[in-house]
């Protein structure tokens, strides 16, 4: 692990100058962003703008060619693989709500904490009941409390974008990755989970991609317009759906 | 293994597959060997054989679906660890033979003499004594499989790719054992077995001790699979095989996961070798034929892979099968009939017979579940509803 002698910035994420090409495609163009320690963001921005290049990088799926990703600024994220990347506190919500299907809501839960994750600490595991509160407590949160038994494969699409959430309470990250967690829900949903991101934000860094306009206003926070791999915008919801350039290439005219 | 890993590892199938197991190795041996040859109730001395054989292959079975059902790891090469464990105890028995050889040479097996060796290969040393052989069949076949996962888990190879290396690796054992310089007796292999621990390996009370101890080995292979199975870890490595990327960035070290687990898995086939040599009295290259394996996994998923119980099920049945079949008219057709056999469960029963007999037996139980709850609230509308315990 790469730690610097002093930390070079208060933030949370910092990413500056990131490039990231596939085959000659500019997926990721000079991209600097920040996110300060207890924020919420809400990135935008049409498809194939690189929104989950992003995160694919600052998880460490995808390595930048070049730029600067930092991470509590002082650890670089460019160097660390997915496991440990994961360990240092950085969660992440996959766009297709991605849960263990042959295993119980529970298990799903239980696989999230954030607790030994060695071969030998797992094999010889006993619950404890701390665990056991903590995964009471996220059922409740997500409203999942009468599911638990139930199998993650036999819930619906918006429960299961829930238990995906709910997994990363568990996980307890500092930093919370959240690609589209409204895709496919009703409106009551859209608007629970607004509710539930709020609350989340309340003790936990968030950053959350997401296409559904009215959600985007109904967290109320600041927006950041990404186009062709670089920021185009950024400010509140209402600033950036009046800019100009925001307009011609996302929202429409 | 401590005891709440035991008393957790053992529900009812289980334990009713265990007293099975168990019924066998007892029974078996001693009808063999106490009754009056003959009689209805008697097992001859050819059946304990071949069913110590097929005991084996319910280990190896046992092993592979540990990997393959609980992991996603599909080995088309585990009949290589299979063979390892063979080679080991098979040189031991090589050794056990000493001046009652053709040649009669006290230290050099009898193909060795042939060959004009003149003295022994320092990969030879040691295996004169049990305790040393019985390790090797242990670390043989672990080491091997720990190297080869390293490297491949580390490069990431899943899927078809792993197993296309699996493959490869037990073909070129493969070649390198049949080649006479190699020092393993080449096409021959080794055979010629006397004894075994001081017993005749020929002698039925030998026969029936090595049947008992087989099943005893299927006894501690299967708890230890169903302790790793119902431990956390299970749950791991449910995780990496329906969703490995997920796994990772959740923080687990899916590559350490599939090491241990592939590694525990090379070891239990290197010991259903060992206990295999002996009741067939050869060891030769053929046993590492890339065939077996594959017949290996069909074995595994006409039971039911990821039910353990289905896997030792399937290998059983599929040998029977294979012995039944080969003994007659039919023999010739063997091969399309295992083709055949594999095509249909693939199509018909996707979950093998025990995965299926599990899918029927839970729906069932909830329907019965659901009526019941269906009646209590019918019920809950006329009377006052009672506390629940």
């Amino acid at each position: 692990m790469n730690v610097m002698d002093t930390r070079t910035t208060s933030a949370m994420l910092y990413l500056d100058g990131v490039h990231v090409s596939f085959d000659g495609f500019h997926a990721i163009n000079n991209l600097s962003l920040t996110l300060e320690p207890g924020e919420m963001r809400a990135i935008i921005g049409p498809n194939g703008a690189g929104k989950t290049t992003m995160m694919d990088i600052i998880t460490g799926k995808t390595k930048p060619d070049e730029g600067t990703v930092l991470f509590d600024g002082v650890t670089d994220l460019t160097r660390l693989d997915e496991t440990r990347i994961a360990e240092l506190g950085i969660g992440r919500k996959f766009q297709k709500p991605t849960v263990f299907e042959s295993q119980t809501v529970h298990d799903n839960l239980l696989l999230a904490l954030n607790v030994d994750h060695s071969v030998r600490g797992t094999l010889f595991w006993r619950g404890s009941k701390a665990e056991t509160e903590r995964i009471d407590k996220v059922l409740e949160t997500i409203r999942l409390t009468e599911a638990r038994n139930r199998l993650a494969g036999s819930l619906s699409h918006g429960q299961k974008q829930w238990l995906e959430i709910g997994m990363l309470l568990a996980q307890d990250p500092k930093l919370l990755l959240v690609d589209e967690p409204v895709a496919g829900m009703t409106d009551i949903e859209t608007h629970l989970t607004a509710e539930l991101l709020k609350e989340i934000n309340k003790t936990h860094t968030v950053m959350v991609v997401e296409h559904d306009m009215t959600f985007v206003r109904e967290l109320g926070v600041k927006v950041t317009c990404l186009h062709e791999g670089t920021v185009l915008a950024e400010g509140t919801i209402d600033q950036v759906s009046s800019n100009e350039r925001v307009i011609e290439v996302y929202l429409g005219r | 293994m401590t005891p709440h890993m035991l008393t957790r590892s053992l529900d009812r199938g289980a334990t009713i597959f265990l007293a099975i197991v168990a019924a066998c190795g007892i029974l078996i041996p001693l009808s063999n060997l106490l009754l009056p040859a003959g009689s209805f109730l008697q097992v001859p001395t050819y059946l304990v054989a071949l069913w110590g054989k097929y005991v084996c292959y319910a280990i190896l079975a046992l092993s592979i679906d540990l990997i393959w059902g609980y992991c996603g790891i599909l080995s088309l090469g585990h009949g290589a660890f299979f063979a390892l464990g063979g080679y080991a105890m098979g040189m031991y028995l090589m050794r056990q033979i000493g001046t009652r050889g053709v040649y009669g040479n006290p230290i050099l097996p009898d193909f060795m003499v042939f060959l004009n060796w003149q003295e022994l290969p320092w990969y030879w040393y040691g295996f004169d004594m049990f305790w040393f052989a019985a390790l090797m069949v242990l670390v043989v076949p672990g080491l091997l499989a720990f190297c080869f996962g390293w490297l491949a888990f580390r490069s990431r190879v899943t899927g078809v790719y792993l197993s296309i290396i699996t493959q490869a690796m037990t073909y070129a054992l493969l070649l390198a054992f049949f080649r006479n310089d190699f020092g393993f007796g080449g096409n021959n292999g080794l055979t010629d077995f006397k004894d075994i621990l001081g017993f005749n390996v020929q002698a039925e009370g030998t026969r029936a001790a090595l049947f008992a101890l087989s099943c005893l080995a299927l006894i501690i292979g299967f708890l230890i699979c169903r302790a790793i199975v119902s431990s956390k870890l299970g749950k791991v490595l449910i995780a990496v095989r329906d969703a490995e990327s997920r796994t990772r960035f959740l923080g687990y070290r899916v590559e350490s996961y599939k090491l241990f687990v592939f590694t525990v898995s090379a070891c239990m086939a290197g010991v259903a070798g060992a206990l295999y040599v002996p009741q067939v009295g050869i060891i030769n290259p053929s046993e590492f034929a890339p065939g077996n394996s594959i017949e290996a996994v069909i074995w595994v998923a006409v039971g039911g892979r990821g039910t353990l119980v289905g896997a030792a099920l399937g290998a059983v049945v599929v040998n029977y099968a294979k012995t039944f079949f080969t003994s007659g008219v039919l023999a010739p057709y063997w091969l399309f009939m295992l083709g055949a056999l594999f095509i249909l469960v693939t199509l018909l029963l996707p979950r093998g017979i025990v995965g299926t007999f599990n899918a029927w037996r839970d729906s069932a139980r909830e329907k019965r579940t659901a009526a019941a709850a269906a009646s209590a609230a019918a019920e809950d509308g006329m009377v006052q509803p009672k506390m629940a315990e």
